[in-house]
């Protein structure tokens, strides 16, 4: 790419001094992401950040089971629902893998109708994510509660080893967080496309920033991170 | 990821960047947008289905061994790669990029090296003092 940041436009002016000048010498002339905006390159760094985050509960939830001599809790069981008279191993898992794929789904048009400055679609479709996701809380809210009822707890359970109420509650609870978290942001963000103020330029409420479409696109990286760690949960967690 | 940008959708990005031409950006350098066709999304939104259905009928119809724990990492694995190279858009963007999100990662797996020693020893040592297999 012939567009690549000047690095010595600096260089006829004074530098300054004390902080201002520590300031200024960190933010100075180089950029390592060059066709990426700040907003995208630091939602893909605190990405990152999530990744080590959930990488040690997974890790923590690998030595736990790893090393104790009571036989794990065979999660295709204990994750089974009673439905018509037979056990259905891990359905209702099953079924929140494929709401949360769906969400991603749409997220994913969303940010393409969001380019196209489509404000009626990405805001439906944006809508159509949040409820999806809402959903899969919902569904987790559910599983959490047959759980509790049936006497799993941080400190033990009835089938086995006492790490697995623990691991447990820890990365779905963490992980159902994010999703939360993820559904009221997906709620203001198609607030602002639906009001049209990445058309318009209105200020944000915390930034007083003119947005852009491309809020839309940060949103979903966001979004299909945590629908990543679900992977990884549903791989390890629950299948393993 | 290689596979992905070889389908000829490439193309799009080199237009979003032309449509940013620097002499209208100032100074900056281009911003990208990302857009492809909604068909793309389609069909990986239906490959995420089919490897989802697929690592659930690994559980339903009980596969042990080797055999299930190899299936479910490599579902895991295409699904997780899926959505990062399509859905997050990791495959159109610049090598730096890619390189500065996605290798750190994998060096988590130094880390379960470690703990996966660490863990076979506690157990040694739980089975030593605390005696046989319960």
């Amino acid at each position: 790419m012939a567009d690549t940041t000047v690095t010595h436009i600096g260089q006829t002016q004074p530098r300054p001094a004390g902080l201002q000048g520590v300031a200024a010498d960190w933010s100075s002339d180089q950029r390592a992401f060059k066709n990426v905006s700040w907003g995208k390159a630091m939602m893909w760094i605190f990405l990152l950040s999530d990744t080590f985050v959930f990488g040690c509960f997974l890790l923590s939830y690998m030595t736990a089971r790893m090393s104790t001599r009571v036989p794990w809790p065979n999660p295709s069981e204990v994750f089974a629902l009673h439905i018509g008279g037979s056990n259905i191993p891990l359905i209702l898992i099953a079924i929140m893998t494929f709401v949360l794929i769906s969400s991603s789904g749409t997220m994913a048009m969303a940010v393409n109708f969001g380019y196209r400055h489509d404000r009626r679609k990405t805001a439906i479709l944006m809508l159509l994510t949040a409820a999806l996701g809402a959903t899969f809380v919902g569904m987790q809210a559910f599983e959490w509660t047959k759980l509790i009822t049936e006497g799993v707890r941080p400190w033990g359970n009835p089938w086995g080893a006492a790490q697995f109420g623990s691991s447990f509650f820890m990365i779905t609870g963490f992980h159902g967080t994010h999703v939360t978290f993820g559904v009221i942001f997906l709620i203001i963000v198609a607030r602002k496309v639906w009001r049209g103020d990445y058309d318009t330029g209105r200020p944000g409420f915390f930034t007083s920033r003119r947005g852009r479409y491309e809020h839309v696109e940060i949103m979903g990286l966001y979004w299909h991170f945590v629908d990543l760690v679900w992977v990884f949960i549903f791989a390890f967690f629950y299948l393993w | 990821m290689a596979e992905a940008t070889a389908n000829g959708l490439g193309q799009h990005t080199l237009h979003g960047a032309q449509a940013h031409d620097p002499a209208v950006a100032g100074i900056a350098p281009a911003e990208v947008h990302q857009e492809h066709p909604i068909k793309l999304y389609l069909v990986v939104w239906a490959w995420l289905f089919i490897l989802s259905a697929c690592s659930y009928l690994v559980d339903y119809v009980g596969l042990q061994g080797y055999l299930r724990w190899s299936l479910i990492l490599i579902f895991m694995m295409l699904k997780a790669g899926l959505i990062v190279a399509v859905f997050m858009h990791m495959a159109w963007e610049r090598l730096a990029l890619t390189y500065a999100i996605i290798l750190p990662p994998i060096l988590v797996l130094v880390f379960v090296a470690m703990m996966v020693f660490e863990s076979d020893y506690t157990l040694l040592t739980r089975t030593v003092f605390f005696g046989a297999e319960p």
